[in-house]
């Protein structure tokens, strides 16, 4: 029963904090470009705009384009309480491991391409060309990032993985240093960050998200955006579960849990103002350096695996 | 796994990732203050070495390091490249992505080549042998990717980083006589670097030694 109410609580936290993350991260870029920012809130007023507009749907719009940002919201809902954030002990959690994790973002991400060419503008396929570009590249980056952390810990599941880390004594792994990077690499390009994508442009030459969503207006834009906020909050979430798990609940400790939660939002506070800083600091790529960026990930993410075995750690 | 050696296996690593970034790098700038901070790097190993082995020689060869590799050198080459009047890019005879792959090979071979050298070896430090002979190729094969005399250059330079490395890390250093003489040969070395760089733009206008091909008699 516990656990149940964690989850619960876990679920409604991640959902709830997503556009509060996402609204920090615009302000400490404002912040950065020496700008005042519209606060940490801004993203919510835009969802709260958006749901009491009208929605406009195109006359030859099928049933899969009205059906995605709902798909698109729970998958990623759904990946964010996988996610082991405050304790370690969730019902859910034993369900999945991480691959069925990669699974469920790509799932997101072919709703979403088919939904945007499902209208037929030239906008909409060209985004989810781009779209399916990065995702294909980024996809096996994340997996080789999941499979370093998972022989390490002799386990796919998320929340093995965390108990090893968390609760072993501590250890310097290189290998881990090496899959660190990899997997922002990774999360600039699957959240539509600056190096890979704007998140603030509708510039036709260099936008893929917003590429994909132009079609989209009122209730269905703002569950979109609100399950990318989720999708950031989902990446962040499990990045500190590879790399830096300190400070979780473990197992049945209830006691702990104000630490933790505590501890996240340090944590996601840092998160925040760390990618805000890697947005600013780098320019945008041009697409056809996308390859290679995410490349130069896969790559780094395989030498975590060689660094694994040769060192033995 | 003592502190210490996991210290040493971090900075391998990270060792190992700056050979990377120099061999993906575009820039001749960026190249120079990678070299940089990874002398630094090995500086740090090696006097984490020395200490969680009581070798004190090695400390002189550390601190000969940040001398020579971390201010000495990469000031020299900032000098040349700003006198020289180049700063943008590198080209490369292969794409870097195609070159990151071959270095990927690389790296998987000196791991397989290192791991019955270092069962005979000793020391604490000995797992780290496959990382020094994978960045001694990875420099290598940045000498042979790329097509300007001054990262050539460079990429020896770094070359003589990973040897350094493997030094150290299968048998704690070479005798401090070696080493000094190591250092003066690099820093001797580069200088004549220097002019020659001065003598082959005077006479090709470039720093490409593709021009060179044009000196061969017919």
């Amino acid at each position: 029963m516990n656990g149940i109410l964690l989850q619960l609580f876990q679920d409604t936290l991640v959902v709830l904090v997503a556009p509060i993350l996402l609204g920090w991260v615009n302000q400490c870029r404002a912040w950065l470009q020496n700008r005042s920012g519209a606060g940490v809130l801004q993203p919510y007023r835009v969802l709260i705009k958006l749901f009491h507009k009208d929605a406009v749907l195109a006359n030859n719009a099928s049933p899969l384009f009205r059906s995605t940002p709902y798909i698109l919201f729970s998958s990623m809902w759904l990946a964010a309480a996988l996610v082991p954030v405050i304790a370690t002990d969730l019902p859910l959690s034993p369900a999945v491991d991480v691959i069925a994790l990669v699974g469920i973002f790509a799932v997101a991400r072919a709703f979403i391409s088919l939904a945007a060419m499902d209208i037929g503008t030239s906008f909409g396929s060209l985004g989810a060309r781009r779209e399916m570009l990065v995702g294909f590249l980024a996809e096996p980056a994340l997996l080789m990032v999941f499979f370093t952390a998972s022989v390490i810990s002799h386990s796919t599941s998320l929340v093995t993985i965390v108990e090893t880390l968390a609760h072993k004594q501590f250890m310097l792994y290189p290998s881990l240093a090496f899959a660190a990077v990899a997997f922002v690499m990774v999360l600039l390009a699957e959240n539509a960050r600056v190096p890979v994508d704007n998140p603030s442009t509708h510039l036709e030459l260099t936008m893929i998200h917003e590429a994909m969503i132009l079609e989209y207006s009122a209730r269905h834009l703002a569950l979109i955006e609100w399950a990318g906020a989720i999708k950031l909050l989902a990446y962040i979430t499990i990045g500190i579960a590879l790399f830096v798990p300190w400070g979780i609940a473990e197992a049945g400790d209830w006691g702990a849990l104000p630490l933790a939660l505590v501890a996240l939002f340090l944590k996601l506070m840092a998160a925040g103002a760390g990618l805000a800083l890697l947005e600013t600091l780098s320019a945008k790529l041009r697409i056809f350096r996308v390859p290679e960026f995410l490349g130069t990930a896969f790559l780094l993410a395989v030498l975590a695996m060689l660094v694994h075995y040769l060192l033995g750690v | 796994m003592a502190f210490s050696q996991q210290l040493i296996n971090l900075f391998a690593a990270l060792l190992l990732l700056i050979a990377f970034a120099m061999l993906s790098q575009r820039r001749i700038l960026s190249l120079i203050n990678l070299f940089a901070l990874q002398g630094l790097m090995l500086s740090v190993s090696t006097a984490i070495v020395a200490w969680s082995s009581h070798q004190h020689h090695l400390y002189y060869s550390a601190a000969l390091t940040l001398i020579v590799k971390v201010v000495a050198l990469p000031w020299l080459l900032h000098r040349l490249i700003r006198k020289l009047d180049l700063k943008w890019d590198v080209e490369t005879i292969i794409n870097i992505p195609s070159t990151m792959l071959v270095g990927l090979a690389l790296v998987v071979f000196a791991f397989n080549l290192a791991l019955p050298i270092s069962q005979l070896a000793g020391t604490i430090t000995r797992s780290t042998l496959g990382i020094a002979l994978a960045s001694v190729l990875l420099s290598f094969l940045m000498m042979i990717t790329r097509r300007q005399a001054v990262p050539q250059v460079i990429g020896f330079l770094a070359m003589e980083n990973g040897l350094f490395f493997a030094a150290t890390s299968a048998t704690y250093g070479m005798p401090l006589v070696v080493e000094l003489g190591i250092a003066l040969d690099v820093l001797v070395g580069s200088f004549i670097f220097g002019i020659f760089f001065f003598h082959i733009r005077d006479t090709f206008d470039s720093l490409d030694i593709k021009n060179m091909e044009n000196l061969k008699e017919n």
